[in-house]
């Protein structure tokens, strides 16, 4: 148990690039796209869980008071 | 200079090593609930809907009935850590938590009908269920109008993170079951801290520490460190000001609802520093300190040093090594950290000094790193196996929130929040006001894995995992090894159909046959352990004769 955090990556940045098709034109530049390609793909599949009717929803949810 | 001496256990450590990260320490989640179908729906009555589909799960999964009624003998909400005891009629209301909450039949009927609640509202004693015990040493139960997950007690940061990650799902479990009954409205959970609407609910952490501390010192050593404690474990929110009226995003779900620096109360007037003197232990010796400032954390990264830093820095308060500053008015400062997600603005301290968040966060650091170097509990090798990985991720995430965001932004939740919100403001030109990033920061903390965008985030590792899911797993339905809570949880998974009642510091027999209840304390919480307990369970598998050798009775009396 002890330990196990440390097998994390340190760095997420090169995560990002793993379903990109790598075609970098120049590194630097190619981790940029990428980078934002990977943000996109986020984005695309978070349009498709969020609840529909933003507005309303947030309204909606009304909580009690707690601690 | 009360306890702590080099390299040897204080007496109340029970055995545990003092200097670092380990202590007897447990949370408690409070989630936020909400029935889109059925808008109207009383939230107490939601609440006991979902403890009682939880026993309806564990019922299925243990042949006697994993479910238990609490035992209220030993609450003492009204206790002060102070030295003074609150009179019930100066309470208000809700602080007075050691009675059974009581379900208005009005409210039940209004929320769902009173037939229905003639058919199947009630267990089979022909009660609500309010409250359960789990076979993993948790509570759940209903805590004013939100659905609570207290979590067994631990002795690490990370069995913290994996207990506490259980009770989400806990809560998924008893999700899935309502969401399977036709005749139910289905129901979300949230682990979030408001509705931005002026409510707050909350996530607490408890920490066992000596009687003999002076409770002064935890004020003084911990005030700064919350103030500032934030900036690693914020989840993040979006909207300013109690009821979210301000467009913007900040650092903690909690700190707008924070309105003085100590005090008993938890749902008015928030303090700072709660002063409920619960012990749910042997009085004269522990006290139980009562966390309320703390969001709710899913990202493990953040849970994990929302534990351990702050065991850490009550480490260095019980060697009397706590820093030595005080923040101007901490309250201001604790919204004006929590407001400045550039975190460059500087607190005022007494003595003049101007410093950030950061500062401040590394000054916490330095003390408790060099304590508990001098201590011996920090060795990566000889140390007691928590502490050095503490230390080695708080130093990191620091020097992350410094100079590499991009980086913490896998780990510390307000981050991971933030640039997911700045990905749909950025692709879609969305001002702070807008509703669709309200929506983020909802479905951020919805508990089940294909709606809620942290487990999004984390099925895509730009979240880090601390505790593989396995484990999680497991400790949904086994209970920590080394402390009382194995005890507790092993009772309500072999015996369940026997035991009538349980609490933190007791569980209570029924054994057919037997005249009287047999009420079992659990004061120690290093005690009841597996090593202390595993033979009397691996020996019985009847309550009758594992009470007889357990109380040293003769067998079958």
């Amino acid at each position: 148990m002890a330990g196990q955090e440390q097998q994390q990556p340190k760095s997420r940045d090169t995560e990002v690039d793993e379903d990109v098709p790598a075609a970098p034109p120049a590194p630097a530049e190619g981790q940029a796209s990428a980078a934002t390609q990977g943000v996109d793909d986020l984005l695309d599949e978070i349009d498709g869980v969020l609840e529909s009717n933003a507005e309303e929803f947030v309204r909606a949810f009304v909580q009690k008071g707690g601690q | 200079m009360t306890a702590g001496v080099p390299g040897k256990p204080a007496g109340v450590s029970g055995g545990l090593p003092v200097g670092g990260a380990m202590r007897v320490m447990g949370s408690e989640t409070e989630y936020g609930i909400h029935a889109p179908s059925a808008p109207g729906a009383n939230a107490t009555m939601m609440s006991a809907r979902v403890i009682q589909a939880y026993a309806q799960v564990t019922r299925q999964r243990a042949a006697g009935g994993a479910e238990t009624r609490w035992d209220y003998t030993d609450e003492e909400p009204l206790h002060d850590a102070r030295g003074w005891t609150l009179e019930r009629s100066q309470a208000d209301p809700d602080q007075l938590t050691d009675q059974p909450p009581v379900l208005d039949a009005e409210a039940v009927a209004l929320a769902y009908g009173r037939q229905e609640l003639e058919a199947d509202g009630e267990d089979e004693s022909g009660t609500l269920l309010m409250n359960m015990v789990l076979g993993n040493g948790a509570r759940l139960y209903v805590d004013h109008a939100h659905p609570e997950y207290s979590s067994p007690e631990v002795t690490s940061p990370l069995d913290a993170v994996a207990w506490d990650a259980a009770g989400d799902l806990v809560a998924l479990a008893a999700v899935r079951r309502l969401a399977a009954d036709p005749e139910l409205p289905p129901i979300n959970l949230y682990k979030n801290n408001t509705d931005n609407k002026s409510v707050s609910y909350g996530s607490h952490e408890n920490y066992l520490m000596p009687r003999n501390v002076p409770f002064g010192d935890i004020v003084r050593g911990l005030t700064p460190f919350f103030v500032t404690r934030q900036i690693i474990c914020g989840a993040g929110r979006v909207g300013m000001k109690q009821d979210g009226s301000r467009p913007g995003y900040q650092i903690s779900q909690r700190a707008d609802f924070f309105e003085t620096e100590v005090g008993l109360e938890t749902t008015i007037r928030r303090p700072i520093i709660n002063t409920r003197d619960e012990p749910h232990a042997t009085a004269d010796k522990y006290r139980r300190l009562h966390v309320i400032i703390g969001d709710a954390n899913l990202s493990q990264a953040s849970n994990y040093l929302k534990f351990g830093a702050t065991a850490m820095v009550l480490s260095l308060i019980e060697a009397g090594l706590a820093p030595k500053l005080e923040v101007h008015e901490p309250v201001a400062a604790l919204q004006a950290v929590s407001h400045d997600t550039s975190l460059t603005a500087t607190l005022r301290l007494l003595d003049g000094r101007r410093i950030t968040a950061l500062d401040l966060q590394w000054i916490y650091y330095e003390a408790a790193a060099k304590h508990a170097q001098d201590t011996g509990v920090a060795d990566a090798v000889d140390g007691d196996g928590h502490t050095h990985q503490v230390l080695e991720r708080w130093s990191a995430t620091l020097t992350e929130l410094g100079s590499d965001r991009a980086a913490a932004a896998s780990s510390v939740e307000w981050l991971a929040k933030l640039s997911l919100l700045e990905g749909y403001r950025d692709r879609d030109g969305l001002d702070w006001g807008h509703a669709r990033l309200g929506l983020v920061d909802l479905q951020w903390a919805d508990i089940r894995p294909e709606k809620g965008l942290y487990y999004r985030m984390l099925a895509r590792d730009r979240m880090q995992r601390l505790v593989d899911d396995t484990r999680i797993q497991r400790a949904v339905t086994e209970p920590p090894s080394d402390t009382r809570a194995f005890f507790r949880g092993r009772c309500i998974s072999r015996f369940g159909a026997d035991v009538v009642g349980a609490s933190w510091d007791s569980v209570i027999f029924d054994v057919p046959g037997r005249g009287r209840l047999q009420r079992v304390p659990t004061r120690e919480p290093l005690r009841g352990t597996e090593a202390l307990t595993g033979g009397l369970f691996a020996r019985h598998r009847e309550a009758g004769p594992f009470l007889s050798e357990l109380l040293g009775l003769p067998p079958g009396s």
